[in-house]
This record gives structure tokens, sequence and C-alpha cells, in this order.
């Protein structure tokens, strides 16, 4: 009887908590189909009437919206290429290949995990702005040239080092080399760890807002999250425009998680366990 | 020379071609700025200017000269000290949820860690239009009630609570993690607790709790550092406003260094930052001995 009483509390605070969850997202798409006489009246109403579906043109026409994406797109495809090569040639070099000081040097690394990333804003702003790069995608892309992050060498080289290491052998055997090795027989088998990582160094340059709002001046090259930004400063009385706007920038990365929702789980649940 | 032994030193090679980019990486992006945030903390760079040595200067302007960085430092601490409790317990009640056998259990964990999805900026938006105090979403609930209206984030008194409470909104990754431990529990244990005739709330202080404080301390320190270097949220939706009222910390130093374009000032900013955090997670990881449960440690 108590179990029973029990499960039924359960089962109310998961309903109650997944109201609380969805209602400020069901409050962004109410009002991003809402006309603007309809969305100042107060007391708030609950659903649009009549259905603004313009509001979505009209809001990726106010802000270049292609321009924003195409800008975004241009840094996201070669971080996210950058952080997945460098990031598994690292791990294989820190899990399947033995070589003196190896464990030293990868704690060294790990180290930086947690590091605060305010304390290397300034002097990495400076080095940019003595090179002449500021206003250009190299600050947010050059970086992840270089192992990606010490996160993603960790989450791969988990994965890493569960698969067998007679395979290896039999293959260098045989005549492979290392590259090889790491071609035919560890990335393939790698797959999921290797989607998780593309997938969250993808997000990771997506939802940036502080490194483009530091690197890029130029709103020709705004990125969507800073373009998203600036439209809100802009426009901050048209709540039907952002809450569109809002709508188009959180789209594709929901359309992501629900497909590719054991990765971000598998992601997320890998930092916790160590 | 044997083959093996050719071998040996092709893996070294191998091995130390793989992690260059790595190893290089850490030194160009992480041990170099930090190294260089010291040297211009003892400056007075301006970037139009060439930097000059003055001390310990900058650091003295900050505790004796420096209301607002006071103010600023205050105000991160009050945020610090209250977000990162009430998340963690939040995060930590979704996922005793969670972890019962629960028909469509799968659908509340994509229910709840969904808004931690939504990227930062937009988040940031659309709570700024849910704080709106004559249309938004907040306070239209609060008149079902017949609660008056609040000024949420527009009002010095409030803004701090309610970036808080938005804060609370985006707990999914937390509450996996928590989730992941829970699992990881031997069924066992609970059934030893079932034998003596224990009830949920035995088996939550006496098994659940000191087998998750690993867990426990993980969250805590991601969320010490996270919470305290929270930046987009209050630079979209507040500026620091009203009247500094959530000056966060990282805020005051984007401030200093990239609209005041004072350099040396907001390294050493940084530099104090980084030494709060270090000395917080030492005293957390050092204090973690006395209550934080290793299964056979």
């Amino acid at each position: 009887m108590r179990n029973a009483i029990g499960k039924l509390v359960s089962y109310f605070l998961c309903l109650a908590g997944s109201f609380i969850m969805l209602l400020p997202l069901a409050w962004l798409f109410r009002s991003s189909i809402m006309s603007p006489g309809q969305i100042f009246s107060f007391p708030p109403e609950w659903f649009p009437n009549p259905f603004a579906w313009q509001n979505y043109p009209d809001a990726l026409t106010t802000i270049p919206f292609l321009l924003y994406f195409k800008n975004t797109l241009f840094i996201l495809v070669p971080t996210v290429v950058g952080t997945v090569v460098t990031a598994t040639l690292a791990a294989y070099g820190f899990s399947r290949l033995r070589w003196r000081g190896r464990d030293l040097v990868f704690n060294v690394l790990l180290t930086t995990l947690k590091l605060p990333y305010a304390i290397t804003l300034i002097p990495t702003f400076l080095l940019w702005a003595r090179l002449g790069l500021i206003n250009t995608t190299w600050p947010l892309v050059l970086p992840r040239w270089f192992g990606g992050g010490i996160f993603y060498i960790f989450l791969l080289r988990q994965f890493f080092r569960t698969i067998p290491g007679e395979l290896d052998e039999a293959a260098i055997l045989d005549g492979a080399n290392r590259f090889q090795v790491l071609w035919h027989i560890i990335i393939p088998l790698s797959r999921p760890a290797l989607i998780t990582v593309a997938i969250f160094a993808g997000l990771g340059t997506w939802n940036d807002f502080l490194g483009p709002l530091m690197y890029l001046n130029d709103s020709r090259k705004y990125t969507l999250a800073l373009g998203l930004a600036e439209f809100t400063g802009l426009y901050s009385s048209q709540w039907h425009l952002l809450m569109a706007a809002s709508a188009v920038v959180i789209a594709p990365v929901m359309v992501l998680f629900f497909f590719a929702q054991k990765h971000f789980i598998e992601g997320i649940t890998l930092t916790g366990t160590k | 020379m044997s083959r093996l032994n050719r071998l040996h030193r092709s893996e070294t090679l191998w091995g130390i071609l793989c992690v260059a980019p790595a190893v290089l990486g850490f030194f160009l992006w992480q041990l170099g700025p930090i190294l260089g945030s010291l040297f211009i903390a003892f400056t007075d760079w301006t970037v139009a200017s060439s930097p000059h040595w003055i001390g310990a200067q900058n650091f003295q302007r900050m505790f004796f000269r420096d209301e607002l960085f006071l103010k600023s430092l205050s105000i991160t601490a009050i945020y610090a000290l209250v977000s990162v409790p009430l998340s963690m317990l939040f995060a930590f009640g979704l996922a005793l949820l969670l972890n019962q056998k629960l028909q469509g259990r799968s659908i509340f964990r994509t229910i709840f860690y969904l808004p931690s999805t939504v990227p930062a900026i937009a988040s940031s938006v659309l709570w700024l239009w849910l704080f709106n105090p004559e249309f938004g979403l907040l306070n239209a609930i609060l008149s079902k009630f017949g609660i008056p209206k609040q000024q949420w984030i527009f009002d010095e008194g409030t803004v701090l609570p309610s970036l808080i409470l938005m804060n609370l909104w985006g707990v999914g990754p937390m509450m996996i993690i928590f989730l992941a431990g829970l699992q990881g529990i031997p069924k066992h244990l609970y059934e030893a607790v079932e034998v003596d005739g224990g009830r949920a709330i035995h088996k939550l202080w006496h098994i659940t709790i000191p087998m998750l404080t690993p867990t426990i301390l993980f969250n805590l320190i991601l969320s010490i550092i996270d919470t305290l270097q929270a930046f987009t949220q209050p630079y979209v939706m507040t500026q620091g406003g009203p009247n500094n009222g959530s000056l966060l910390y990282v805020l005051y130093l984007y401030r200093k260094a990239f609209q005041e374009y004072e350099m040396g000032y907001a390294a050493a900013l940084a530099w104090i930052l980084f030494l709060i955090i270090a000395v917080i997670s030492f005293l957390v990881l050092r204090t973690s001995r006395r209550w934080v449960y290793y299964e056979g440690g």
C-alpha cells in the first residue's frame, strides 16, 4: 500500500516537473507565433489567435539570418574537424602507444580540465591582437587544432582503452604501421565516441557567445549567437520577432538532441565517472 | 639492432608525434597565457600603450580603492553560495525521481534534460521575456495566485534570486551525472536495508548519500567553478544592473578588459579569481577526505 502511494507521488512529481521544465519552451513557441498586438495584451493570453506564422520569415529577414548561419558554419566545421582529428591522435598516443613519460604528460595536460577560462582570456586576446588577427575567425578556429581541449582527449582515451590490445599487436605483426592501426582498427571501433566528441564540439561552437563577442567586431562576420544578442539590444520591444529568432537558434540543437540523445547522455555521464 | 627494439623506438616516435599538437596546444593556449597573465597583472597595460611594470598596484587598487570590485566580489559570493547548493539539490531530487522504476522514465529524463540543451544566448533572451514585468509568463502565473507583480531582474533586490531561479532550469547535465552515480550503487546494499526493516529514508541516508559522495564532490567542484564564472546570461540580460546588482565577477572583468581596455587591471582580476577558485577547490578536496566514501579505498 505504501509502495503504491509512493509510486503515485513519484508520477505526480515527474509530471509536475515536466510541466515546469516545458512551460518556458511552450511560452517561447506561443510568443513566436503571436501577433504584436496580442503579445502585449494584459493580462497575458495563453494561446495565439490568429497564428502569426509570418513572424518567422519576418525575423529571418530582420536579422541577416542566412549570413550569420553561414558565418557560424564557417567556424563550426573547421572547429569540429580540428577537434576530432587532433583529439583522436592525442587520445591514441596517450592510450594505445607505450612511450616513456606518457602518463606523466597526460596528467599534466589533465590539470587544465577544470582550469578557469577567465585566466587565459586576456593574454590570449592580446596575442591575437598582436598578430593582427582580431576580427577574423582564426582565434576561434586555430586553437581547436591543438588537441581540441583535454576533455575530448580524456573522453576518447577512456574509450580507446576498452578496445583489446591484441588487435593492435596482430596488425603490427602483419606489417601495419601505427597510423594504419589507428585508421583501420581503432577509429572504426570508436564511432560512438567520435560522434559524441563531434556533437559536443559542434554544440560548443554553436552556443559560444564570449568567443565571437571578443574576436568579431564587424557585424557582417557575426555568428548566430552574437547576432541574436545584437538583435535583442536593437529590437528589445519586438518580442514576437525575438522569440521566433530564438526558436530558430534553438531548433537545430533540439533536433540533434532528439536524434542523438544517447550521445549526449553518454558524453555527460563519462565526465562524471572517471 | 633487433626488430623488437626498432618496433619499440618507432612506437615512441609515433606516440610523441600523435600527442604533439595537444602538448603544443597546452603551452600555447594554457600554460603560456597563464604565465602571460601573471606578468600582465603587474603592469598598467592598455591595448594602445605598451606595458609598464607597476608592481602590486593593481592589487592594492582592487582591495583598497575599488568599491565596485568589492561589490562584485560579494555579489558573486552570494550568488554562488545560494545557486550551487540549490542547483545541486534540485538536480539530485530529479535524479532520485528518475532512478525509480517508473513507466515512461526515459521520456521524463528527456524532458528534464531538454532545457539545458538551449544555447545560453537563446535562454537569456527567453528568460528576459519570461521575466518581463508587464507581459511575462512569471507574473502571469503569480497573478493567478493573487500575488502582485514582481520586477525580477529589473530590481536590484530580486535580480540575483531571479538569475538563480533561471539556472535551476538548466540542471540537466548535473542531473544526468547524479543519475549515473545512482545507477552505479549495487542493489544488494538496498536489499540489506530492507532485510533489516529499513524504510526509504534509511536507504537514502545510509546507502544512497554515502555511496554518492564521490559524485556529489565532482558536481560540487564543477558547479562552483562554473557559477563563479557565469557570464553570458548576466551580460545579455542585465549588463550587471540594475545599479550593478548583478555585476558578477567575470562581467566586471570583461568590462575592465574589453570596454575600458584596462588589460593590466583585468589580468589582476583574473588572477584573483583564479586564486579564489584554486583555494576553494583545494579546501573542498581537503575536507572531502572526511565525507567522501571511496569503495575499496
